[in-house]
């Protein structure tokens, strides 16, 4: 004979089952979701993973290498340009240009903002042991310029600290010795171009290599300014022609 | 020795060739003395009829240099025999079109001959070109001469010999391009010849989704059954319904939706196709990409390949890929393959991942990018590229695990496959 307190245990045991079983399927239900339809962020970060894949999710590239470059923090109009000189093939390199080739002005614009308005702290990056005369031309290249090579000081256009101006010019210190050199260079064998006229790569072409491996290791290892925010727009006249400023500027 | 026969071959041909073109040259047709008038290519509509029918036939992704002036030619187009620069098509006297007569412009499009009767390489489309009609031609005419006309003189091709000598052409011709206009099929719709008409024609889809063979010409019948686009190293699928690399399970609307937007459920367009999607067919009205999407859907479906037995013991490398699936591509395109409607394809049942080469797939990985930006598609997401984070043996091992998991049976891919594309340059 049957107990009350049999016939509860039973119905609790066929309850717990139904429970368990109940939970079990969503649980299943839940997998089987997460496995088929992966939950995708409705996110500009999520929609640019080919850009952040090397370039880092903030565009904080790689300091330790300086192969991808940094892109945080970099005016947004400056970074647009270049996004544009890959597709137009002024700048030359054939994964960049492959990846840019698709994206229309809009979207290279509200790419170029996103990586912009990124707040990345800079990481300092190898250099090589350079002589005290080179670091010293090095300065005087940056702060000076060469007057008898028609070559003007680097804070004419990059801003008195050196941080970039808005919304066209990046700022120089901070990057990696290996990555600003290798920019001087490009102007000069032209994988990278921009609109004429190229004031950049006529200055690169007056540096001799020298001058080069100065101005970048000098950079690289300038101390950071407090604020490493680009300066207001206007705040400069550049003293050359330059196609990117919409060629505005003095002198040659 | 084989390349030597071709060489003998062309030669012999080609002395052939010089000789009946010789009796072929030709005066170009002077303005003065065309059947239209210069009052009649300046009519509007007719303009902007064909200022269609040149986004159409994607006239500008060829006849436009990167960053250069749209028309304005200078494209360099890679071929298997040398790089051909593509030549100025605005109006401009000395180096364009501006001294064309219609004639001469028929001649191009529909016989592959230049203004003074010598043979185009067929780089330029007119093995299909030839199929559009004279109505149409003249409407691409007329817009064509209503440019702005762009002084761009026209860049030497650096063809290898015998490719070099253009009579040699005369060969390739007679073996190779037939020349004549669409003909319409009285037993099917409207609808079905328009898109016949499009896909055959101006659309010159065959131009990629025919296999070449290895004089660069196509046999009629191999018609839309996909292949290798010579020099630019891509796989342009089977368009047929075949399965496991054809268009089985595509809707009409996926087709439209493909066309249009540059993604559909049943895949996204990359490579050469983003670029067609995002110059050309997102711009076409809807009743033909429908006529297109009603005249591929048609197509009988070529018998899927039979799935491949290797002789290697393929467990290790499906392990190894199911590892590298997991950890690189499973968050986007699912555990199960099937991608999320409408943000990532899916690689299930994906032509692109079942295509005969594995070509496409390898190329994806190591290259990312972004779906194609359209007016439907705005702002695309985006597949990071593994070129820089995965070993060859590692592509390797992934590509074969998705080709040959869920639905897909295609065939395995080697690491030294990788080897080959992984430098591939890319334009």
């Amino acid at each position: 004979m049957t107990t009350h307190a049999a016939k509860w245990s039973q119905a609790g045991r066929v309850l717990g089952a139904w429970l368990v079983l109940v939970l079990m399927a969503q649980v299943g239900n839940a997998r089987a979701q997460e496995a088929a339809h992966p939950v995708i962020p409705d996110t500009l970060q999520q929609r640019i993973a080919a850009c952040t894949a090397c370039h880092g999710t903030h565009g904080e590239g790689t300091p330790e290498s300086g192969f991808f470059p940094r892109l945080a923090g970099k005016p947004a109009g400056y970074l647009a340009r270049q996004l544009q000189d890959f597709q137009d093939g002024l700048r030359k390199y054939g994964p960049m240009e492959y990846t840019v080739r698709p994206l229309s002005p809009d979207y290279m614009r509200e790419i170029a903002e996103y990586f912009a308005a990124q707040e990345v702290p800079y990481a300092r990056s190898p250099v090589p042991t350079i002589s005290a005369e080179t670091r010293q031309r090095g300065e005087t290249l940056v702060m000076h310029g060469d007057p008898s090579r028609q070559i003007p000081p680097c804070q004419a256009c990059h801003g008195t600290q050196l941080t970039g101006v808005q919304p066209d010019i990046p700022g120089l210190v901070g990057l990696p010795y290996d990555y600003v050199s290798s920019q001087l260079g490009s102007w000069r064998t032209k994988t990278r171009a921009t609109v004429a006229p190229d004031c950049m790569a006529e200055i690169a072409n007056r540096l001799s290599e020298s001058d080069i491996t100065a101005v970048s290791a000098w950079l690289a290892t300038r101390e950071l300014p407090a604020d490493m925010h680009a300066q207001p727009a206007g705040s400069v006249t550049p003293p050359l022609h330059c196609g990117v400023l919409g060629n505005k500027g003095d002198g040659v | 020795m084989k390349r030597i026969a071709i060489v003998v071959i062309v030669v012999l041909l080609a002395a052939g060739g010089w000789w009946w073109f010789h009796n072929e040259a030709k005066a170009p047709v002077a303005r003065s003395a065309s059947e239209v008038n210069a009052a009649a290519l300046k009519d509007p509509a007719l303009i902007a009829k064909g200022e269609y029918l040149a986004i159409v036939g994607d006239c500008a992704s060829c006849h436009t240099s990167q960053g250069g002036v749209r028309y304005a030619g200078g494209r360099v187009l890679p071929t298997p025999f040398g790089n051909i620069p593509s030549p100025n098509i605005t109006p401009d006297r000395e180096t364009g079109l501006g001294d064309w007569s219609f004639e001469d412009f028929w001649q191009a499009l529909h016989a592959g001959k230049g203004r003074h009767g010598e043979f185009l390489y067929p780089v330029f489309s007119y093995t299909s070109f030839t199929k559009v009609s004279r109505d149409d031609a003249l409407a691409m005419f007329a817009y064509l001469q209503s440019l702005a006309p762009v002084h761009a003189p026209a860049l030497q091709p650096s063809l290898e010999f015998p490719y070099s000598v253009r009579s040699s052409l005369k060969a390739w011709r007679a073996l190779y391009f037939h020349e004549g206009e669409f003909q319409r099929d009285a037993s099917k719709s409207d609808e079905w010849n328009r898109g016949a008409y499009l896909v055959q024609g101006l659309g010159h889809c065959n131009e990629c989704h025919a296999p070449r063979d290895s004089l660069g010409g196509q046999e009629g019948k191999a018609s839309l059954a996909g292949g290798q686009i010579p020099a630019q190293n891509w796989y342009a699928p089977d368009l047929s319904t075949r399965a496991n690399g054809g268009l089985a399970g595509w809707s009409e609307q996926d087709i439209v939706d493909l066309l249009k937007t540059g993604q559909s459920a049943r895949g996204t367009a990359f490579g050469p196709m983003a670029d067609v999607v995002t110059q050309s067919t997102q711009h076409l009205h809807e009743d033909d990409l429908r006529a297109i999407a009603v005249y591929l859907q048609s197509l009988p479906a070529r018998p899927a390949n039979a799935p491949e037995n290797s002789p290697l013991d393929t467990r290790p490398i499906m392990a190894q890929g199911a590892k590298v699936y997991g950890e690189r591509c499973a968050d986007c395109h699912g555990k199960d393959g099937n991608g999320v409607a409408g943000v990532y394809p899916p690689l299930n049942g994906n032509s692109s991942v079942n295509e005969p080469t594995g070509i496409n797939a390898m190329r994806v990985i190591l290259l990312g990018g972004f779906a194609p930006v359209t007016h439907g598609n705005p702002r695309p997401y985006s597949m990071p590229p593994f070129a820089q984070q995965l070993s060859d043996a590692d592509v390797a091992a992934v590509v074969t695990y998705i080709r040959r998991s869920w639905t897909n049976t295609a065939s395995v891919v080697l690491e030294r496959d990788v080897v080959k594309y992984r430098h591939t340059p890319i334009d």
